[in-house]
């Protein structure tokens, strides 16, 4: 198995609050790897640091062989943050169009299909600030995913998605990662989680549990999710106790 | 710098244009009515409107620009569009020279039709060609796109934005030989005005009105502008982080 990701020893720092307290994690090439944990526990952080944005205090973020956020990698590593970073006062298609335009190799064709990908065909001559609240999340989807990236890191990319949408965008992630891309996916939904090759779970900037659902059920001994992380928490917190 | 980046970067930024228009008729009505109102201040004294009219011509692009720059710089960085952007491959320079074309061609527009009216409507009379005042009048404006580029790293606010307007501009345009000639200034006023580029702007304007032809004065004028904008960018582009905390 290929490492397309390795975190070492990252610590970071954001004001006086240390946000990650020396992590470590590998994400293999061609995965989906689900990031969860409460809000405020420092997954997009986490995602900022392989995206190469975030200043770290110690240890290193390599992506593809290459330090996170160097030159090489701005091609291949696409990001889309949680609130979305597109032109409002543009349409659905000027906006893919545009960040086609800032790849080589990436047409305006491939613009649009990204947009009929996202299920945005029909509002593509829309402008952005007309948008419905997911139909904004998924045109900043669409401008994520238009430069097919090797490295995809989405911070919360199905968030207010009506479940059949969800259920696509699955989908298409897994197509996505079949074809050698490796996902880096942030959720609050448990029944995502279940769709990843690898869950990391992670409170106070601590993993807290790094394997396959599979493994994390059968180690908690339940099969639901959401019941074996409520566990791992308490054996842990409890292990701190004593 | 890449070609393709630059190209289609100034064409995002000129639909973003497009698509307001009440923006677009505010660009090209706003000056024109500024105009009117001087034309009519100075009525039956031609020569004080063939000397403040042609420097107002020269104005008006750089406070303008300064404004909406400074304006959509912030929102870049607000929205987090600025922050996508230095994820991809694109250029610090792709971006800042974007902004400076973009609104370049569209003060040109606004300057093209400012001295349009000014010369027919308002018999506007310099001794030099027109197309210069046009060209003082672009020089301006990216004058005023570079320094609002640069200004807009400092505020996080659309409301501390606009306040840079009466910090940057409002001081070159007391100082620039308008209102008190420079030469009667107290020195250290001179002295301040010696270090703001409107104030080379607007002599570069007063030597079309005088001179048929463009003077050594004229040149060095603009030129000095240009280094201006150099300087502008190049700040701007150290305002450009990739990584934050």
């Amino acid at each position: 198995m290929e490492a397309t990701i390795e975190v070492k020893d990252l610590v970071v720092e954001r004001g006086k609050r240390r946000v990650l307290h020396g992590m470590n994690c590998t994400i293999t090439r061609g995965t989906v790897t689900g990031l969860l944990g409460p809000s405020g526990s420092g997954k997009t952080t986490l995602m900022r640091a392989i995206v190469g944005v975030q200043i770290v205090k110690s240890g290193t973020v390599m992506v593809l062989g290459q330090p996170a956020g160097s030159e090489p990698l701005r091609h291949q590593v696409g990001y889309l943050t949680q609130a979305p970073s597109i032109y409002a006062d543009l349409t659905v298609r000027e906006n893919a169009r545009y960040f086609a335009s800032l790849y080589e190799g990436v047409t305006n064709k491939d613009a649009d299909q990204a947009v009929n990908d996202v299920g945005l065909g029909d509002a593509a001559n829309q402008l952005v600030n007309t948008l419905s609240g997911g139909q904004i999340a998924r045109a900043n989807l669409a401008c994520a995913l238009v430069s097919r990236p090797q490295v995809l890191i989405l911070d919360e990319p199905t968030v207010g998605q009506d479940p059949v949408l969800r259920d696509d965008l699955w989908k298409r992630f897994r197509e996505m990662a079949a074809n050698g891309t490796t996902l880096v996916v942030s959720s609050h939904v448990m029944d995502e989680a279940g769709r990843c090759d690898r869950l990391l779970l992670i409170r106070d900037g601590e993993l807290i549990a790094d394997d396959t659902p599979a493994a994390i059920r059968a180690s908690a001994g339940t099969d639901d999710l959401e019941e074996a992380f409520l566990r791992l928490i308490l054996a842990r917190t409890m292990a701190e106790v004593a | 710098m890449s070609m393709r980046r630059l190209i289609s970067t100034t064409g995002r930024i000129l639909r973003q244009i497009r698509h307001d228009h009440r923006t677009i008729g505010m660009l090209v009505a706003v000056p024109v009515l500024l105009l009117t109102l001087i034309y009519f201040m100075f009525d039956g004294q031609e020569r004080i409107f063939d000397g403040v009219g042609l420097i107002m011509l020269g104005i008006f692009p750089f406070v303008i620009m300064f404004l909406i720059t400074s304006i959509a710089m912030l929102r870049e960085r607000t929205s987090g569009t600025l922050e996508r952007l230095l994820t991809t491959p694109m250029g610090k320079l792709d971006l800042l020279f974007g902004y400076g074309i973009a609104f370049g061609l569209a003060a040109a527009v606004q300057a093209a039709i400012a001295s349009g009216v000014a010369y027919w409507l308002f018999d506007l009379d310099t001794f030099g060609p027109r197309w210069l005042v046009i060209v003082i009048a672009c020089a301006n404006a990216v004058l005023g796109v570079a320094l609002g580029l640069f200004c807009s790293a400092f505020a996080r606010t659309e409301f501390q934005a606009v306040q840079f307007m009466p910090v940057v501009v409002v001081p070159q345009f007391l100082l620039c030989g308008l209102f008190v000639a420079r030469g009667e200034m107290a020195g250290w006023l001179q002295a301040i005005s010696d270090a703001m580029p409107m104030t080379y702007a607007v002599e570069a304007l007063e030597e079309v009105g005088l001179h048929e032809q463009a003077t050594a004065t004229l040149w060095r004028d603009l030129g000095i502008v240009a280094g201006c904008i150099v300087v502008a960018l190049t700040l701007a582009a150290a305002t450009l982080r990739r990584r934050s905390p």
